[in-house]
């Protein structure tokens, strides 16, 4: 690659302007402040970790992990993401704090990505991690209060899908037992969306045709409730029945949270199989074509830190809401007044006076000196269209103009 | 994406009037000609939809960034590509093959080069064969690379396979059939799932996507 120019940067990262860093801080504190008002309390953890400890455990490909070498040769990650640095501490620092831990977090994370743009290697999450609790409860409690963040930032129309790992597991293991390289080829093919592969595979395997019918079917398993009843009616299987009842308790708890109409029950949702150990969840937000926010339970996680324990939690992506937010002005909170104060140099301690008691009460006053008075006009004309209000103290007095 | 307007984009060219065909059996009534239109974007409100027009390869990036819901793609540019999308519906149009094809007199040689115009496809291929080769990509006339010794061997699409018997070429191996699908946004899947699945049950119903 020739030398970068001086406006150039990494492909993926980006720089926030003001107008976006106060709709992003107005995000990030409204859902931050509804998390500390379910009881997370927000917790920091350093940008870099090691590889062989949270670079492992963390769910991103390893391709995509940003590496590099300490001093000694050994090898650090950028964190990829909160839930392992979490783990991480619940497991070492937090080991004596009873469970269930309810921690919150606005982080900045980092994934090498291909070179195009829309796909960030650095951007913002806000989330949640629920560890100690391996209940429905606790699995509709995160739901819930990843619906009340999407209000909280300003989010009007979405959906969250809800799924469960278990249950393609259970299902496929019915009608393949013991086959599990064709298990897995189905499933991988889910993971993809390849909906049209899945198909074809199924039809390879030479099952029953019921069984054909039956797993071409979960391709339409999304609605509400009644897809538990369907669900429940397709298995036999003590397994995939425990993980269907599992999701119905959940929707009946999300009922009592009055969250369900938000909600819609899809068994093809997998997220990475790999990961996660049961109920997992994505949200959408109308007109971005990017999900918004993704969760799911982990009950794996803890143990590969020493403290085995169940965990649920989710992240919404900040800065895909940042775009919503810019695209459907909704930012929640109003814009401050601004006030610019212009004074000669005899009038300068009634000017910063004046302008301290502005600040006081919470308007936002900038000061600027002007050695004759004629100039006063000028800084008027110039600076209009960045204030509310321009007060000029000068010979002629305070005086007031509407910006 | 607003309001409850599907939008999809749909290939100029070949595969569209196929797929134009397709929309009239599944009974949604197309204006005629919309092909011969240089128009971009065709809204067709009848219909509740709109169409970009789009190049082929361009489908799965639009419906991938979500700015529009659907698709219609050949699946050798999503093999290549590997967007994440729904491939909802293999809709039987515009069938040929991808193939690895070479001279018939075709040698195993030390240094395999392999010319294609889907560089990520043929380098997976053989490397799930266990072959370790050379790729050259190229824009167009693969058919040239075997005949004036740039590479052994090409990796291209075949329909009929005049075009290969012209220049005395043969079919060594097929990889895989292709023909054109439909393909989903992941949040359009979802938040407008009620018209993506009305849609995609018409189609599949139509006898050329059953088959």
């Amino acid at each position: 690659m020739s030398k970068p120019k001086v406006f150039e940067k990494p492909i993926g990262v980006t720089d926030y302007l003001p107008e976006a860093v106060e709709r992003l801080r107005r995000i990030e504190s409204n859902v931050l402040e509804c998390m500390r008002r379910w009881g997370y309390r927000e917790i920091i953890t350093p940008t870099l970790e090691f590889y062989d400890t949270v670079g492992v455990a963390s769910s991103t490909d390893d391709k995509k992990l940003f590496k590099l070498l300490d001093r000694w040769g050994t090898t650090l990650v950028m964190r990829s993401d909160m839930t392992a640095p979490i783990a991480r501490v619940v497991a070492s620092l937090l080991r004596n704090q009873p469970f269930p831990i309810r921690l919150s977090y606005h982080a900045n994370v980092f994934r090498s990505i291909e070179e195009e743009a829309g796909r960030n290697s650095e951007f913002f999450q806000t989330g949640v991690e629920l560890v100690g609790e391996g209940s429905p409860e606790a699995d509709a409690e995160v739901i819930a209060l990843a619906i009340a963040s999407l209000k909280a930032a300003g989010v009007r129309k979405f959906r969250v899908a809800i799924g469960h790992a278990g249950f393609l597991n259970g299902l496929f293991e019915e009608a393949l037992p013991g086959r599990v390289s064709d298990q897995e080829s189905l499933k991988d093919r889910l993971f993809r969306r390849d909906y049209v592969g899945y198909r074809e595979e199924l039809r390879r395997l030479e099952l029953s045709e019921k069984a054909v019918a039956e797993l071409e079917g979960i391709l339409r398993l999304r609605g509400g409730q009644e897809i538990c009843e369907q669900a429940l009616a397709l298995s036999n299987s003590a397994e995939t029945q425990g993980t269907i009842r599992y999701l119905c308790e959940v929707w009946d708890v999300l009922q009592a949270y009055d969250a369900v109409s938000d909600v819609l029950i899809d068994l093809t949702l997998t997220g990475d199989v790999n990961y996660y150990t049961g109920v997992t969840f994505e949200g959408y937000a109308s007109d971005l074509g990017f999900p918004v926010l993704s969760g799911g339970r982990y009950d794996r996680l803890l143990g590969q830190f020493g403290r085995p324990a169940p965990a649920t939690g989710f992240a919404l992506k900040t800065n895909r809401i940042l775009e919503y937010i810019a695209a459907n002005g909704t930012a929640g909170g109003l814009e401050p007044h601004r006030i610019l104060v212009v004074y000669t140099r005899a009038y300068r301690e009634e000017a910063l006076r004046y302008a301290a008691t502005l600040r006081a009460k919470g308007d936002v006053s900038v000061t600027t000196m002007r050695v004759e008075e004629a100039e006063k006009e000028a800084v008027r004309a110039e600076r209009a269209s960045e204030y509310n209000t321009i007060v000029t103290f000068s010979d002629s007095g305070k005086e007031e103009h509407q910006a | 994406m607003t309001g409850d307007t599907l939008r999809i984009a749909m290939p100029k060219g070949r595969i569209y009037k196929k797929a134009a065909e397709l929309f009239r059996e599944a009974g949604l009534e197309l204006p005629e000609d919309l092909d011969e239109s240089r128009k971009l974007i065709i809204p067709i409100p009848e219909l509740n939809m709109e169409f970009i027009m789009a190049k082929p390869v361009d489908v799965p990036t639009y419906v991938e960034y979500g700015v529009t819901d659907l698709g219609i793609v050949g699946k050798d540019v999503l093999a290549e590509d590997n967007r994440d999308v729904y491939e909802l519906l293999d809709l039987g149009i515009a069938r040929c093959r991808m193939s690895v094809i070479g001279l018939p007199d075709w040698q195993p040689s030390f240094h395999p080069r392999v010319a294609t115009k889907y560089p990520n496809t043929a380098s997976r291929y053989f490397r799930e064969r266990g072959q370790q080769v050379e790729v050259i990509k190229l824009n167009g006339s693969i058919e040239l690379a075997p005949l004036i010794g740039l590479a052994d061997r090409i990796v291209d699409m075949v329909e009929t396979g005049t075009t290969l018997r012209e220049n005395g070429l043969v079919e060594m191996e097929k990889m895989f059939d292709i023909t054109s699908r439909l393909i989903a946004n992941r949040v359009s899947y979802r938040m407008k799932s009620d018209a993506v699945q009305a849609l995609c049950d018409r189609l599949a119903a139509c006898e050329s996507v059953k088959s």
